[in-house]
Protein backbone atom coordinates (compact mmCIF):
# COMPACT_ATOMS: atom_id res chain seq x y z
CA UNK A 1 0.00 0.00 0.00
CA UNK A 2 1.49 3.41 -0.87
CA UNK A 3 1.45 5.82 1.56
CA UNK A 4 -1.97 8.43 0.84
CA UNK A 5 -0.32 12.05 0.75
CA UNK A 6 -1.71 14.61 3.05
CA UNK A 7 -3.51 16.32 0.30
CA UNK A 8 -5.34 13.38 -0.55
CA UNK A 9 -7.71 13.29 2.33
CA UNK A 10 -11.07 14.62 1.71
CA UNK A 11 -12.42 14.62 5.06
CA UNK A 12 -11.50 13.19 8.15
CA UNK A 13 -14.08 11.40 10.25
CA UNK A 14 -14.55 13.45 13.52
CA UNK A 15 -14.03 16.81 11.13
CA UNK A 16 -17.28 19.06 10.61
CA UNK A 17 -17.79 21.66 8.40
CA UNK A 18 -15.74 22.05 4.93
CA UNK A 19 -12.07 20.64 4.21
CA UNK A 20 -10.34 21.96 0.98
CA UNK A 21 -8.93 19.57 -1.17
CA UNK A 22 -7.48 19.82 -4.92
CA UNK A 23 -9.93 18.91 -7.98
CA UNK A 24 -8.03 16.01 -8.94
CA UNK A 25 -8.03 14.40 -5.68
CA UNK A 26 -11.74 14.71 -5.02
CA UNK A 27 -12.06 13.33 -8.40
CA UNK A 28 -9.81 10.36 -7.75
CA UNK A 29 -11.49 9.91 -4.84
CA UNK A 30 -14.83 9.32 -6.05
CA UNK A 31 -13.36 7.17 -9.12
CA UNK A 32 -12.15 4.50 -6.90
CA UNK A 33 -15.04 4.15 -4.76
CA UNK A 34 -17.30 3.47 -7.69
CA UNK A 35 -14.95 1.22 -9.91
CA UNK A 36 -18.18 -0.69 -12.06
CA UNK A 37 -16.41 -3.68 -13.06
CA UNK A 38 -16.36 -5.98 -16.43
CA UNK A 39 -15.67 -9.20 -15.26
CA UNK A 40 -13.99 -11.32 -18.51
CA UNK A 41 -14.29 -14.33 -16.85
CA UNK A 42 -12.57 -17.39 -18.52
CA UNK A 43 -11.89 -20.27 -16.14
CA UNK A 44 -12.15 -21.78 -13.18
CA UNK A 45 -10.84 -18.54 -10.95
CA UNK A 46 -14.19 -17.40 -11.80
CA UNK A 47 -15.55 -19.29 -8.10
CA UNK A 48 -13.18 -17.21 -6.19
CA UNK A 49 -15.01 -14.40 -8.03
CA UNK A 50 -18.22 -15.62 -7.06
CA UNK A 51 -16.80 -16.01 -3.63
CA UNK A 52 -16.07 -12.27 -3.55
CA UNK A 53 -19.51 -11.01 -5.29
CA UNK A 54 -21.24 -13.10 -2.47
CA UNK A 55 -22.08 -11.53 1.29
CA UNK A 56 -19.09 -13.39 2.80
CA UNK A 57 -16.29 -11.39 1.25
CA UNK A 58 -18.58 -8.90 -0.30
CA UNK A 59 -16.44 -6.88 -2.36
CA UNK A 60 -19.76 -3.82 -2.62
CA UNK A 61 -17.90 -2.60 0.80
CA UNK A 62 -15.34 -1.11 -1.21
CA UNK A 63 -17.40 0.51 -3.90
CA UNK A 64 -16.87 -2.49 -6.48
CA UNK A 65 -20.52 -3.61 -6.79
CA UNK A 66 -22.13 -3.58 -9.91
CA UNK A 67 -20.99 -5.38 -13.00
CA UNK A 68 -21.55 -4.40 -16.09
CA UNK A 69 -21.33 -6.70 -18.76
CA UNK A 70 -21.06 -3.76 -21.36
CA UNK A 71 -17.17 -2.07 -21.84
CA UNK A 72 -18.66 0.91 -22.55
CA UNK A 73 -20.55 1.06 -19.11
CA UNK A 74 -17.26 -0.47 -16.99
CA UNK A 75 -14.35 0.94 -15.65
CA UNK A 76 -12.40 -1.90 -14.14
CA UNK A 77 -11.63 -5.01 -16.25
CA UNK A 78 -11.11 -8.08 -14.40
CA UNK A 79 -9.45 -10.63 -16.61
CA UNK A 80 -10.61 -13.95 -14.30
CA UNK A 81 -8.68 -17.17 -15.70
CA UNK A 82 -7.02 -18.51 -18.43
CA UNK A 83 -6.46 -15.89 -21.62
CA UNK A 84 -5.66 -18.62 -25.00
CA UNK A 85 -4.24 -17.13 -27.85
CA UNK A 86 -7.73 -17.44 -29.61
CA UNK A 87 -8.96 -14.95 -26.96
CA UNK A 88 -6.61 -12.33 -26.87
CA UNK A 89 -7.85 -10.38 -29.87
CA UNK A 90 -11.72 -10.62 -28.19
CA UNK A 91 -9.66 -9.80 -25.05
CA UNK A 92 -7.79 -6.39 -26.79
CA UNK A 93 -11.23 -5.45 -28.43
CA UNK A 94 -13.04 -5.32 -25.40
CA UNK A 95 -10.18 -3.65 -23.84
CA UNK A 96 -10.24 -1.33 -26.44
CA UNK A 97 -14.10 -0.26 -26.01
CA UNK A 98 -13.86 0.64 -22.75
CA UNK A 99 -14.38 4.17 -21.70
CA UNK A 100 -10.81 6.27 -20.62
CA UNK A 101 -10.32 6.22 -17.56
CA UNK A 102 -9.63 2.26 -17.86
CA UNK A 103 -8.03 -0.33 -15.07
CA UNK A 104 -7.07 -3.75 -15.79
CA UNK A 105 -6.86 -6.12 -12.84
CA UNK A 106 -4.92 -9.58 -13.91
CA UNK A 107 -6.83 -12.50 -10.81
CA UNK A 108 -4.84 -15.35 -10.84
CA UNK A 109 -1.02 -17.10 -12.07
CA UNK A 110 -2.69 -17.58 -15.51
CA UNK A 111 -4.15 -14.01 -16.49
CA UNK A 112 -0.52 -12.41 -14.47
CA UNK A 113 1.97 -14.57 -16.65
CA UNK A 114 0.58 -17.94 -18.09
CA UNK A 115 0.98 -19.97 -15.09
CA UNK A 116 1.70 -23.48 -16.15
CA UNK A 117 0.44 -23.49 -19.84
CA UNK A 118 3.60 -23.16 -20.73
CA UNK A 119 2.73 -24.31 -24.59
CA UNK A 120 1.51 -23.08 -28.18
CA UNK A 121 -1.98 -22.31 -26.89
CA UNK A 122 -1.91 -19.30 -23.95
CA UNK A 123 -0.80 -16.39 -23.51
CA UNK A 124 1.86 -15.96 -21.55
CA UNK A 125 0.05 -13.31 -19.31
CA UNK A 126 -2.20 -10.46 -20.64
CA UNK A 127 -0.18 -8.04 -20.20
CA UNK A 128 1.38 -9.17 -23.75
CA UNK A 129 -2.13 -7.63 -24.88
CA UNK A 130 -3.13 -5.53 -22.46
CA UNK A 131 -1.44 -3.19 -19.95
CA UNK A 132 -2.22 -4.27 -16.52
CA UNK A 133 -2.32 -2.39 -12.99
CA UNK A 134 -2.39 -4.82 -10.78
CA UNK A 135 -1.67 -8.67 -10.91
CA UNK A 136 -2.92 -10.80 -8.22
CA UNK A 137 -1.24 -13.99 -8.09
CA UNK A 138 -2.54 -17.39 -6.75
CA UNK A 139 -4.26 -20.48 -8.47
CA UNK A 140 -6.73 -19.40 -7.32
CA UNK A 141 -5.92 -16.65 -5.39
CA UNK A 142 -8.15 -16.29 -1.87
CA UNK A 143 -10.53 -13.85 -1.86
CA UNK A 144 -9.29 -11.83 0.65
CA UNK A 145 -5.79 -11.24 -1.67
CA UNK A 146 -8.25 -10.10 -4.71
CA UNK A 147 -9.39 -7.30 -1.56
CA UNK A 148 -5.73 -6.71 -1.01
CA UNK A 149 -5.31 -5.80 -5.08
CA UNK A 150 -8.72 -3.99 -5.32
CA UNK A 151 -6.95 -2.08 -2.55
CA UNK A 152 -3.78 -1.65 -4.37
CA UNK A 153 -5.62 -0.41 -7.38
CA UNK A 154 -8.03 1.87 -5.12
CA UNK A 155 -4.59 4.04 -3.51
CA UNK A 156 -3.19 3.52 -7.70
CA UNK A 157 -6.03 5.79 -8.67
CA UNK A 158 -5.73 7.86 -5.37
CA UNK A 159 -2.47 9.00 -6.25
CA UNK A 160 -3.74 9.27 -9.53
CA UNK A 161 -0.88 6.75 -10.99
CA UNK A 162 -2.13 5.08 -14.54
CA UNK A 163 1.27 3.57 -15.47
CA UNK A 164 0.96 -0.22 -15.88
CA UNK A 165 1.81 -2.37 -13.27
CA UNK A 166 5.77 -3.85 -12.56
CA UNK A 167 6.49 -7.12 -10.91
CA UNK A 168 8.86 -6.35 -8.13
CA UNK A 169 11.13 -9.24 -6.89
CA UNK A 170 11.41 -9.87 -3.26
CA UNK A 171 15.07 -8.08 -3.73
CA UNK A 172 16.93 -7.29 -6.47
CA UNK A 173 20.06 -8.73 -6.64
CA UNK A 174 21.83 -6.39 -8.87
CA UNK A 175 21.45 -3.69 -6.50
CA UNK A 176 22.70 -5.98 -3.50
CA UNK A 177 26.04 -7.39 -5.18
CA UNK A 178 28.02 -6.96 -1.74
CA UNK A 179 25.47 -10.05 -0.04
CA UNK A 180 26.25 -12.09 -3.01
CA UNK A 181 29.79 -11.37 -2.78
CA UNK A 182 29.93 -12.97 0.80
CA UNK A 183 28.37 -15.87 -0.82
CA UNK A 184 32.02 -16.74 -2.03
CA UNK A 185 33.15 -19.87 -0.85
CA UNK A 186 36.67 -19.94 -1.79
CA UNK A 187 37.78 -22.52 1.30
CA UNK A 188 35.26 -25.23 -0.98
CA UNK A 189 38.33 -27.30 -1.85
CA UNK A 190 39.61 -27.69 1.88
CA UNK B 1 -14.18 -60.58 -24.15
CA UNK B 2 -13.90 -58.89 -27.15
CA UNK B 3 -12.12 -61.97 -28.30
CA UNK B 4 -14.57 -63.06 -30.40
CA UNK B 5 -15.01 -59.60 -32.28
CA UNK B 6 -11.33 -59.83 -33.06
CA UNK B 7 -11.67 -63.51 -33.69
CA UNK B 8 -14.36 -62.53 -36.35
CA UNK B 9 -12.22 -59.50 -37.72
CA UNK B 10 -9.45 -61.95 -38.45
CA UNK B 11 -11.71 -64.09 -40.18
CA UNK B 12 -12.87 -61.23 -42.53
CA UNK B 13 -10.25 -59.23 -43.25
CA UNK B 14 -7.39 -61.98 -42.51
CA UNK B 15 -4.50 -60.78 -44.30
CA UNK B 16 -5.38 -56.84 -43.90
CA UNK B 17 -4.72 -57.05 -40.29
CA UNK B 18 -1.17 -56.37 -39.37
CA UNK B 19 -1.07 -56.75 -35.72
CA UNK B 20 -3.34 -57.73 -32.89
CA UNK B 21 -2.31 -57.47 -29.18
CA UNK B 22 -4.64 -56.60 -26.13
CA UNK B 23 -4.31 -54.64 -22.99
CA UNK B 24 -6.34 -54.88 -20.02
CA UNK B 25 -8.90 -57.36 -21.43
CA UNK B 26 -9.57 -55.17 -24.52
CA UNK B 27 -8.38 -56.29 -27.61
CA UNK B 28 -6.81 -54.50 -30.33
CA UNK B 29 -6.06 -54.89 -34.21
CA UNK B 30 -4.10 -52.65 -36.30
CA UNK B 31 -5.52 -52.79 -40.04
CA UNK B 32 -4.16 -51.72 -43.47
CA UNK B 33 -5.20 -48.00 -43.83
CA UNK B 34 -6.87 -49.15 -47.14
CA UNK B 35 -9.12 -50.99 -45.77
CA UNK B 36 -9.90 -48.75 -42.63
CA UNK B 37 -13.57 -47.81 -43.38
CA UNK B 38 -14.10 -51.62 -44.28
CA UNK B 39 -13.05 -52.68 -40.41
CA UNK B 40 -15.91 -50.18 -39.05
CA UNK B 41 -18.12 -50.51 -41.32
CA UNK B 42 -17.71 -54.50 -40.29
CA UNK B 43 -17.44 -53.93 -36.70
CA UNK B 44 -20.99 -51.66 -36.83
CA UNK B 45 -22.82 -53.97 -39.14
CA UNK B 46 -21.82 -57.41 -37.94
CA UNK B 47 -24.92 -59.14 -35.65
CA UNK B 48 -22.05 -60.71 -33.33
CA UNK B 49 -19.94 -57.29 -33.54
CA UNK B 50 -22.79 -54.67 -33.56
CA UNK B 51 -20.17 -51.98 -32.50
CA UNK B 52 -22.90 -49.19 -32.25
CA UNK B 53 -21.41 -46.49 -29.84
CA UNK B 54 -18.05 -44.65 -31.00
CA UNK B 55 -15.96 -43.80 -28.31
CA UNK B 56 -13.00 -41.82 -29.17
CA UNK B 57 -11.07 -41.21 -32.29
CA UNK B 58 -7.65 -39.82 -32.10
CA UNK B 59 -4.12 -39.92 -33.04
CA UNK B 60 -0.23 -40.73 -32.41
CA UNK B 61 2.60 -39.43 -33.18
CA UNK B 62 5.59 -41.94 -33.09
CA UNK B 63 8.19 -39.96 -34.77
CA UNK B 64 11.74 -41.53 -34.82
CA UNK B 65 10.26 -44.69 -32.92
CA UNK B 66 8.34 -46.47 -35.37
CA UNK B 67 7.43 -46.25 -39.22
CA UNK B 68 4.75 -45.53 -40.46
CA UNK B 69 5.21 -42.45 -38.11
CA UNK B 70 1.15 -42.44 -37.93
CA UNK B 71 -0.97 -44.51 -36.09
CA UNK B 72 -4.99 -43.49 -35.89
CA UNK B 73 -6.86 -45.40 -32.98
CA UNK B 74 -10.62 -45.74 -32.58
CA UNK B 75 -12.26 -46.66 -29.78
CA UNK B 76 -15.96 -48.44 -29.76
CA UNK B 77 -18.45 -49.94 -27.92
CA UNK B 78 -21.35 -51.93 -27.79
CA UNK B 79 -24.12 -51.33 -26.18
CA UNK B 80 -26.14 -54.42 -26.78
CA UNK B 81 -23.16 -56.76 -26.97
CA UNK B 82 -21.33 -55.13 -23.69
CA UNK B 83 -18.03 -54.84 -25.41
CA UNK B 84 -15.16 -53.02 -26.22
CA UNK B 85 -12.85 -52.93 -29.19
CA UNK B 86 -9.89 -50.50 -30.46
CA UNK B 87 -8.74 -50.54 -34.08
CA UNK B 88 -5.66 -48.67 -35.31
CA UNK B 89 -4.24 -48.10 -38.31
CA UNK B 90 -1.14 -46.75 -39.54
CA UNK B 91 -0.37 -44.03 -42.05
CA UNK B 92 2.71 -41.74 -43.10
CA UNK B 93 4.07 -38.72 -44.56
CA UNK B 94 3.72 -35.00 -43.94
CA UNK B 95 0.20 -35.10 -44.96
CA UNK B 96 -1.23 -38.53 -43.97
CA UNK B 97 -4.53 -39.75 -45.46
CA UNK B 98 -6.81 -42.12 -44.24
CA UNK B 99 -10.79 -42.74 -45.16
CA UNK B 100 -13.36 -40.81 -42.62
CA UNK B 101 -15.70 -42.56 -40.83
CA UNK B 102 -18.33 -39.80 -40.34
CA UNK B 103 -21.10 -42.07 -42.89
CA UNK B 104 -20.24 -45.38 -40.45
CA UNK B 105 -20.82 -43.20 -36.95
CA UNK B 106 -21.85 -39.76 -37.14
CA UNK B 107 -20.19 -39.07 -33.61
CA UNK B 108 -16.47 -39.23 -35.64
CA UNK B 109 -17.14 -35.50 -37.06
CA UNK B 110 -15.71 -33.31 -34.78
CA UNK B 111 -13.13 -35.94 -33.44
CA UNK B 112 -11.88 -36.38 -36.97
CA UNK B 113 -11.57 -32.47 -37.11
CA UNK B 114 -9.44 -32.31 -33.80
CA UNK B 115 -7.11 -34.94 -35.24
CA UNK B 116 -6.55 -32.92 -38.55
CA UNK B 117 -6.18 -30.07 -36.41
CA UNK B 118 -3.95 -31.22 -33.80
CA UNK B 119 -1.97 -33.65 -36.15
CA UNK B 120 -2.57 -33.29 -39.80
CA UNK B 121 -3.85 -36.60 -40.47
CA UNK B 122 -6.28 -35.94 -43.30
CA UNK B 123 -9.64 -37.98 -43.84
CA UNK B 124 -10.99 -38.25 -47.31
CA UNK B 125 -14.87 -37.92 -47.30
CA UNK B 126 -15.16 -35.55 -44.15
CA UNK B 127 -17.68 -33.24 -45.15
CA UNK B 128 -16.06 -30.48 -43.42
CA UNK B 129 -12.67 -30.60 -42.94
CA UNK B 130 -11.53 -27.79 -41.02
CA UNK B 131 -9.54 -26.67 -37.54
CA UNK B 132 -11.72 -27.08 -34.84
CA UNK B 133 -9.67 -25.87 -31.50
CA UNK B 134 -6.92 -23.97 -33.28
CA UNK B 135 -7.47 -20.90 -35.49
CA UNK B 136 -7.91 -20.83 -39.23
CA UNK B 137 -4.24 -18.58 -39.39
CA UNK B 138 -2.00 -21.17 -36.99
CA UNK B 139 0.90 -23.05 -39.05
CA UNK B 140 1.60 -26.67 -38.47
CA UNK B 141 0.18 -28.56 -36.12
CA UNK B 142 1.14 -28.50 -32.56
CA UNK B 143 0.83 -32.00 -31.22
CA UNK B 144 3.29 -33.44 -33.84
CA UNK B 145 6.61 -34.23 -32.16
CA UNK B 146 8.72 -31.87 -34.39
CA UNK B 147 6.51 -29.18 -33.72
CA UNK B 148 8.71 -26.67 -31.65
CA UNK B 149 7.04 -26.60 -27.66
CA UNK B 150 7.83 -23.38 -27.34
CA UNK B 151 6.15 -22.32 -30.46
CA UNK B 152 3.55 -19.63 -30.00
CA UNK B 153 1.62 -18.04 -32.69
CA UNK B 154 0.01 -14.84 -31.53
CA UNK B 155 -3.29 -13.39 -33.30
CA UNK B 156 -2.41 -10.06 -31.73
CA UNK B 157 0.73 -8.80 -32.03
CA UNK B 158 2.58 -8.17 -28.49
CA UNK B 159 2.85 -5.18 -26.83
CA UNK B 160 6.30 -3.44 -26.86
CA UNK B 161 6.82 -2.81 -23.70
CA UNK B 162 5.68 -6.26 -22.87
CA UNK B 163 7.77 -8.46 -20.46
CA UNK B 164 9.07 -11.87 -21.01
CA UNK B 165 7.73 -14.83 -19.02
CA UNK B 166 10.37 -15.55 -16.38
CA UNK B 167 12.48 -18.50 -16.47
CA UNK B 168 10.96 -21.55 -14.39
CA UNK B 169 12.35 -22.14 -10.78
CA UNK B 170 15.81 -23.51 -10.80
CA UNK B 171 17.90 -24.64 -7.50
CA UNK B 172 18.49 -20.96 -6.84
CA UNK B 173 14.87 -20.59 -6.05
CA UNK B 174 14.38 -19.50 -2.14
CA UNK B 175 17.71 -18.00 -2.10
CA UNK B 176 17.72 -14.01 -1.97
CA UNK B 177 19.35 -13.74 -5.26
CA UNK B 178 17.10 -16.90 -6.44
CA UNK B 179 14.38 -14.52 -8.64
CA UNK B 180 15.55 -12.77 -11.74
CA UNK B 181 14.37 -9.76 -12.64
CA UNK B 182 12.75 -8.07 -16.30
CA UNK B 183 15.64 -5.96 -16.11
CA UNK B 184 17.96 -8.31 -15.62
CA UNK B 185 16.37 -10.25 -18.65
CA UNK B 186 16.18 -7.56 -20.45
CA UNK B 187 19.92 -7.15 -20.15
CA UNK B 188 20.87 -10.54 -21.35
CA UNK B 189 18.94 -10.18 -24.18
CA UNK B 190 20.78 -6.83 -25.28
CA UNK B 191 24.50 -7.81 -23.75
CA UNK B 192 24.60 -11.95 -23.76
CA UNK B 193 24.25 -13.94 -20.35
CA UNK B 194 25.55 -13.11 -17.48
CA UNK B 195 29.10 -14.14 -16.40
CA UNK B 196 29.13 -15.57 -13.08
CA UNK B 197 26.57 -13.47 -11.31
CA UNK B 198 26.94 -15.74 -8.18
CA UNK B 199 30.49 -15.00 -7.81
CA UNK B 200 31.27 -19.01 -7.38
CA UNK B 201 34.61 -20.39 -8.52
CA UNK B 202 34.50 -22.74 -11.26
CA UNK B 203 34.47 -26.51 -10.88
CA UNK B 204 37.40 -27.80 -12.82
Amino acid sequence: MGEVKKSSVVLEGTERGFATTRFEDLLNWSRKYSLFQYPFVTACCAMEFMALASPRFDMARFGAEAPRFSPRQSDLLWVVGTISQRQAPILKTIYEQMADPKYVLAFGTCASCGGFYDNYTTLPGIDKVVPVDVYVPGCPPRPESVIDGLLLLQDKIQRGDRSPGVVKPRMDPVQKVEQLVELRRPERRS
Amino acid sequence: MSRKVLDRLLKRFGEAVIEVHDQFGDETAVVVPERWKEAALFLRDDTQCAMDHFVDLTAVDYLGRQEPRFEVVLHVRSMEKLHRFRLKTRVDGEHPRVDSLCEVWRGADWFERECYDLFGVEFDGHPNLKRILMYEEFEGHPLRKDYAARRAQPLVPYREEALDKLPPFDFTEGMPFGRQTHAQLKREREDGPPQNVLGFEEDN
